[in-house]
């Protein structure tokens, strides 16, 4: 009992000093005319004009004959300027949340503040909901101005679902853009360098928000609430990412962002060389030997084996996931019975029937190797710019395909596992272990973006993850790539000619 | 003896660059210790680590007790700190400025409001209570920023250049303020360039450079190891003429006149007796016998010389 009391008690302080944060922010940003001067004129003025142009447009097109009536044009085109109005003023949101902490830093405000008790969690949430807060609140208000308007001078009434994704939708917007900039806030040195940094935010909500756009318009529902899951997810990464790395002594002890790159090199290759075994951060200051390939067989890549199991254990749940998902589509969506026969297949009858296709593979093998080398590399470029989930999300419907040929083979009558042993396991045997070692060391970089291990910054665990999958890349995957490219162009075509029996007849 | 400021070879690196360098200091409760030193000889890193806002690659540092690295959030409660600039947050009114900072520290807004008004006009800002510190002076600011370290009537202070940017009338207030809170038996770590303010408020001093402590001790025992003996000025009403190698015997004559001369000793509560009483016998007249007094500027200045 004492020590529920103990917690609530905690947890009301960690309340209250972030309700402290929050409170002096937001008054520190209403008095500042430069934010309060643009967001009244975004809320107050923008909203009749768009109801206006509304209406204009609305009119325009029944005039014209386009529409029978103006609520049918104000159907498709409310939605879409709701998004608009409710979007201007959470721009704003950005600009606060990219000047919150580098702002500070460089007015020197941010030390007295990081030596009082109050914690980075707090610190950060106080910034994160105060730089939310005036935004969206002027949305809030624009769209209930824009509304107003609507409602009080046309016989148009919006549909509540599309009301209520338009409020989450704007919601969301100003979290992913609010959570994305505080992180880059905390990470920069200097308020130039993070408005510079800001385009990583803003193009893709820009994007983002045509796709609303066109869904909103075409009336899309569905595909909405499927977009903010998408947003929700999106948001929960953003401030996991955002309250993981943020840490007064990242904020205040970094001075230079200066390209140095022979310094980022020789970071490369202490952690080349370093036994992964050691503390992390803990690099000797001299650069040593690079390590034999036999101790990176024997000591460095079981160790960061070990280490990545996490992310490894992720990774074949997914691939698995994939093949299931695949053989779960085989079963919805079944080939018609005797549609393809397999056995004694000839092979005039394959080019006659699928003259787009052959039987058997034309590639040869330095082209497979390539092609495999290259998708797994572009995989380990886009985690990195994804949080991880790019090699996830790329390798389901890889493996969905391998699912689905077995499911459909299976609805034909064949025994899949026999099907997937000729097809696919030769090759397979090399390349799936390959894939999924990259795709794991992948994954790692990603999260070292969202989470660095402990002692290190986000750039030391990026750097070491990126350097862990280019020792794994490098001695366990290209050559198991080369393997299977071989094989798959030598031996699997004969193993499944013949189990099919083809001739060439 | 309980030390409110223990540190352990303590270091802090950012890069290549090594900022504090196997940093020890002891600070007994109720001293103020003054760190000396050149700009980027990691005084401000040193009260970073210190206050537990940066943590140490090795080495440890105890404040009032507590671990810097394992209990950062006890000691930011303990401790004060006036940053090496005001860092103010200008457009809030002083006194809203200050509950704030007080609030941060747990206290309840009735009582921190009613401590800042007392604050402020203890150091004669009362009127500017509700004005927005934008409309403050630098030395008006600087006063703020001391104020804000005492909010929460702290323990240890660590005062970053305290009396920087301040008029002179201002920086003795300041000074007289630190000098009392010192006999409040707080603990008090003063990092300044001022060298007179140093010897003036500091019971001891450590000179820091290159992130390491060069020397530390009060200020007679550092002028003493530096300097050497104490320098002794001795004024006769008549010229010396054949009293110099009376002189001579007991002392090492550095330099002189006619009726002066300026001589050391390792040990003068001996040997000035034993001079003057010869002098006397020999008909001397005696003036003055005084120390020629040697400054901390001296002294500093000879360590980070060395050190260069």
């Amino acid at each position: 009992m004492r020590s529920e009391v103990l917690h609530q008690s905690a947890w009301a302080l960690h309340g209250a000093r972030t309700a402290l944060i929050i409170r002096r922010e937001v008054r520190d940003s209403l008095r500042d005319w430069r934010i309060l001067g643009p967001i009244f004129v975004l809320t107050a003025i923008f909203p009749w004009l768009m109801s206006f142009a509304s209406q204009v447009a609305a009119k325009f097109a029944v005039d014209y004959g386009v529409a029978d009536n103006a609520a049918t044009i104000l159907q498709q085109l409310v939605p879409f300027s709701l998004l608009i109005v409710g979007f201007f003023p959470i721009s704003f949101s950005l600009v606060i949340a990219l000047e919150t902490f580098v702002g500070e830093r460089e007015r020197n405000t941010l030390e007295p503040l990081l030596a009082t008790p109050i914690t980075d969690q707090e610190l950060y949430f106080g910034k994160l909901v105060a730089a939310i807060s005036i935004p969206l609140a002027a949305s809030y208000l624009g769209l209930f101005l824009h509304l107003g308007s609507l409602v009080l001078t046309t016989t148009y009434r919006i549909p509540v679902e599309a009301l209520i994704q338009v409020l989450i939708l704007t919601t969301l917007e100003a979290m992913v853009m609010v959570a994305g900039a505080v992180v880059v806030s905390s990470h920069t040195t200097s308020v130039r360098a993070a408005n510079l940094l800001a385009s990583f935010i803003i193009i893709p909500v820009a994007l983002l928000i045509q796709a609303e756009a066109v869904l909103l318009f075409w009336e899309r529902y569905p595909s909405l609430w499927m977009l903010i899951l998408l947003l929700v997810v999106v948001t929960v990464i953003l401030v996991r990412t955002g309250t993981r790395i943020f840490n007064r002594e990242e904020i205040l002890a970094r001075e230079f962002d200066t390209l140095n790159l022979r310094g980022a090199w020789q970071n490369i290759i202490k952690m080349w060389s370093t036994s992964p075994s050691s503390v992390p951060g803990s690099y000797p200051k001299t650069s040593p030997s690079l390590p034999s390939l036999a101790a990176l067989y024997r000591e460095h890549i079981p160790a960061i084996i070990a280490k990545n199991r996490i992310a490894l254990a992720l990774s074949i749940l997914v691939m698995l996931s994939g093949i299931f998902l695949g053989w779960w589509i085989a079963q919805a969506y079944p080939l018609p019975q005797g549609k393809i026969v397999l056995n004694g297949f000839l092979t005039s009858r394959f080019t006659s029937e699928w003259p787009e296709l052959t039987i058997l593979p034309s590639a040869a093998s330095w082209w497979i190797f390539f092609h495999n080398g290259r998708a797994l590399l572009v995989m380990a470029g886009l985690a990195l710019f994804s949080f991880g989930a790019a090699p996830l999300l790329l390798v389901l419907p890889t493996m969905g395909i391998i699912g689905f040929f077995a499911g459909q083979a299976a609805n034909l009558g064949y025994n899949p596992l026999m099907v997937l042993a000729t097809f696919v396991l030769p090759h397979g045997l090399f390349e799936l272990p390959a894939a999924w070692l990259a795709i794991g060391f992948a994954l790692q970089i990603g999260l070292a973006l969202m989470s660095p291990a402990k002692g290190q910054t986000v750039g030391q665990g990026v750097l070491l993850a990126s350097v862990n999958f280019a020792k794994v890349f490098l001695v366990v995957v290209l050559p198991l790539l080369l393997i299977a490219s071989v094989v798959e162009t030598g031996i699997t075509p004969q193993i499944v000619a013949n189990f099919l029996k083809i001739s060439g007849q | 003896m309980a030390y409110m400021i223990e540190t352990e070879g303590l270091t802090k690196r950012f890069g290549e660059i090594t900022a504090v360098d196997g940093l020890s200091l002891k600070v007994a409760e109720g001293e103020i210790l003054a760190l000396l030193g050149p700009n980027g000889a990691g005084k401000t890193t040193t009260v970073r680590l210190l206050s537990s806002i940066l943590r140490p690659d090795a080495g440890w540092a105890k404040i009032a007790g507590h671990d810097v690295v394992e209990e950062g959030q006890v000691i930011r409660r303990k401790v004060g700190l006036l940053t090496e600039f005001p860092g103010l947050y200008l457009r809030m009114p002083a006194l809203d400025y200050l509950t704030f900072f007080g609030e941060s520290y747990g206290l309840a807004r009735e009582e921190v409001k009613s401590r800042a008004l007392r604050l402020l006009k203890d150091f004669g800002m009362e009127a500017e209570s509700k004005k927005p510190l934008s409309t403050f002076s630098k030395g008006m600011r600087q006063k703020v920023a001391l104020l804000r370290a005492l909010i929460h009537d702290p323990p240890i202070l660590f005062l970053d250049e305290p009396t920087s940017a301040m008029d002179p009338h201002s920086a003795k207030m300041v000074r007289d303020t630190i000098r009392e809170l010192g006999h409040d038996r707080r603990t008090i770590l003063l990092c300044t360039h001022n060298l007179t303010e140093a010897e003036y408020l500091a019971d001891r001093l450590a000179i820091i450079n290159h992130g390491r402590i060069v020397a530390q001790g009060r200020v007679g025992e550092l002028k003493g190891q530096l300097l050497g003996p104490p320098l002794l000025e001795l004024r006769l009403a008549r010229p010396l003429d054949g009293l110099l190698s009376v002189v001579h015997e007991l002392v090492e004559v550095e330099s002189g006149d006619a009726t002066w001369i300026r001589y050391r000793t390792p040990d003068p509560q001996s040997t000035n007796p034993i001079l003057l009483r010869r002098l006397a016998q020999e008909g001397a007249e005696v003036v003055t016998l005084s120390e020629v007094s040697s400054s901390l500027e001296e002294v500093y200045l000879r360590i980070i010389g060395q050190k260069r």
